[in-house]
């Protein structure tokens, strides 16, 4: 039988995240800082419009860009919360879920050869996608000393002339970094100055403490050359709806909704109700659960360098990105060991890039009792460690 | 917002939390945290720090009833003076004055059917400015203090994802 199977997909490293899931899944009694979602279930109000519309029969297909009147609500908030102004009918496609957004957008805009500026630590999906694309991804290796911001410099040094596009992930899963007006303005003029266009992934831009979320399409110069990537799911606690968006200049959304068209139809109709109801009136329940990650955020920044693991102080989504180097082992063999012998469940660092190496991603979308069992038992972990080391 | 509503607001939902847990949550110094939490005390702002357990799950045997009370005012003292003769009970969990149709709720907790009936006939009743009541029995608690009682939401998270 010829092979059946597309090379360049079989070549794509399956997600690091994956292979370290497969042994957790072994684990019974496992407890977990390794969720890349909130603890909240959806506030009610939200899920009680889905429910709403399913006793409405809203049971059919949407237009492939989505509810209209989402759309607007969606232009309303990104205007409301970031100064942005997108116009609802031609500059905004709802799609299922940030993910299938980011995958439209480099489908949309990468030709093979180009090449695609991923800083890492970031998210897991961009890379695979530039590939299947056949363009080809760059990567920058963000520094701790930066506090894994991307640099002006860092930036400046990876172009050539086949950049096109740079992925922006901040706030960023898994380091928690964010970056401010200061640091975007810098990367900015280097857009605009080398005409490169961003991909600006803003799924956890709801979620940031004591600094307000700056999107980089807001600054000057730079609408015309950003696709704004966000979504439900992490502000709004609303993952399992499957909801997103991408908002940019209508000739880049346009090409996008002819892709969501024939991959996907349409989002949920159900989900884009209730998402309706969020942007309606979410403001408040977004504030609430902000706050509350805030204190645990403080708690688990708190706890961890008490126990003398250095980490710098993440501002933005649900997650601590401490330094193990100390101990001598990659990560994966940390978390490995952690979870065999304290049965605590945490992705290690390079599950987001080789520059993960000597990092954990720790989040703390947990209940503070939680959180108070799972770090008590990696502080009996890392004792044991430095004992075992002074007695070597 | 002030250091007092943001300590306030953590403890509503967990009364638990020591002045160096919230500390470190609300990013404030310790000693500041526990003067101020010393001043809510003393002020009554902060009245006590009960746990809400759910009775039906233990072996005590408890009834709680809801007594609506039509009562006479008293001129000069309002309801305030009648309201206080009956919250000294012991039995009396809660006095509420209400807008509407009667005057009071009056929560009680006893020991058994019984042991209410008894209070509302022989001790609250017979009061001089007690005009009538109506007893109320809880059947079943389902939520207090914004906390379900009947389920717990598990944590139906995956244990890791991206």
């Amino acid at each position: 039988m010829r092979n059946p199977l597309n090379p360049a997909v079989v070549e794509i490293k399956p997600s690091g995240i994956r292979k370290f899931f497969d042994i957790v899944h072994e684990m019974k009694d496992a407890i977990s800082l390794g969720v890349g979602e909130p603890d909240f279930a959806t506030p009610y109000h939200i899920r009680e419009e889905g429910i709403y519309s399913l006793e409405k029969a809203r049971t059919h297909y949407t237009g492939n860009a989505g509810l209209p009147e989402l759309r607007t609500e969606i232009s309303n908030f990104l205007n409301r919360r970031y100064g942005l102004s997108y116009d609802s009918k031609s500059e905004i496609l709802v799609t299922v879920g940030g993910s299938e957004a980011i995958d439209l957008a480099i489908r949309a805009m990468v030709c093979p050869g180009e090449e695609v500026i991923i800083p890492q630590p970031c998210y897991v999906s961009y890379e695979p996608c530039v590939i299947l694309t056949q363009g080809v991804p760059v990567v920058i290796e963000l520094q701790e000393k930066d506090e894994f911001r991307l640099t002006a410099e860092e930036l400046r040094a990876a172009i050539t002339d086949k950049t096109k596009l740079l992925v922006l992930p901040f706030p960023n899963n898994p380091t928690g970094a964010i970056m401010t007006e200061e640091d975007l303005k810098g990367i900015a003029e280097i857009c605009v100055e080398k005409d490169i266009i961003v991909l600006s992934d803003e799924i956890y831009s709801e979620l940031t403490y004591g600094y307000k979320h700056v999107s980089i399409a807001s600054l000057p110069g730079m609408r015309e050359r950003t696709i704004v990537i966000n979504g439900f799911s992490k502000g709004h606690a609303m993952t399992g709806w499957r909801l997103g968006y991408a908002c940019g200049p209508a000739e880049i959304i346009k090409q996008m909704t002819k892709i969501h068209q024939f991959a996907i139809m349409c989002a949920p109709t159900m989900s884009q109700y209730a998402a309706i109801e969020a942007m309606k009136n979410g403001d408040e329940d977004v504030a609430m659960m902000r706050d509350s990650y805030d204190k645990r955020r403080r708690f688990v920044v708190h706890e961890l360098r008490e126990m003398g693991l250095p980490c710098f102080e993440p501002y933005g989504a649900f997650y601590v990105f401490p330094c193990i180097s100390e101990f001598g082992m990659s990560s994966e063999e940390f978390a490995t060991r952690l979870l065999t012998e304290q049965k605590v469940a945490i992705v290690p660092g390079t599950a987001f890039g080789d520059c993960g190496e000597g990092f954990l991603r720790i989040s703390y979308a947990y209940s503070l009792e939680n959180l108070k069992r799972a770090l008590d038992r990696l502080r009996a972990f890392i004792t044991k460690l430095r004992e075992e080391k002074a007695n070597a | 917002m002030e250091l007092a509503m943001r300590i306030l607001e953590s403890l509503d939902q967990n009364a638990r939390l020591t002045a160096k847990d919230l500390a470190v949550m609300l990013g404030e110094d310790e000693a500041k945290v526990a003067a101020e939490i010393r001043r809510l005390e003393e002020e009554l702002v902060i009245c006590g720090y009960p746990t809400l357990i759910d009775w039906d799950k233990t072996d005590k045997h408890q009834v709680t009833a809801m007594i609506e009370v039509k009562v006479t005012p008293q001129r000069g003292k309002g309801f305030d003076e009648i309201a206080e003769r009956i919250y000294q009970f012991d039995e009396v969990e809660a006095v509420y004055l209400m807008s509407g149709g009667f005057d009071l709720t009056v929560m009680l907790r006893g020991s058994s059917l019984k042991s209410i009936a008894e209070f509302v006939s022989g001790k609250l009743a017979p009061m001089e400015s007690v005009l009538s009541t109506a007893t109320h029995f809880v059947l079943k608690k389902y939520k207090e203090h914004g906390i379900p009682l009947v389920q717990r939401q598990e944590d139906e998270r995956m244990l890791i994802t991206p």
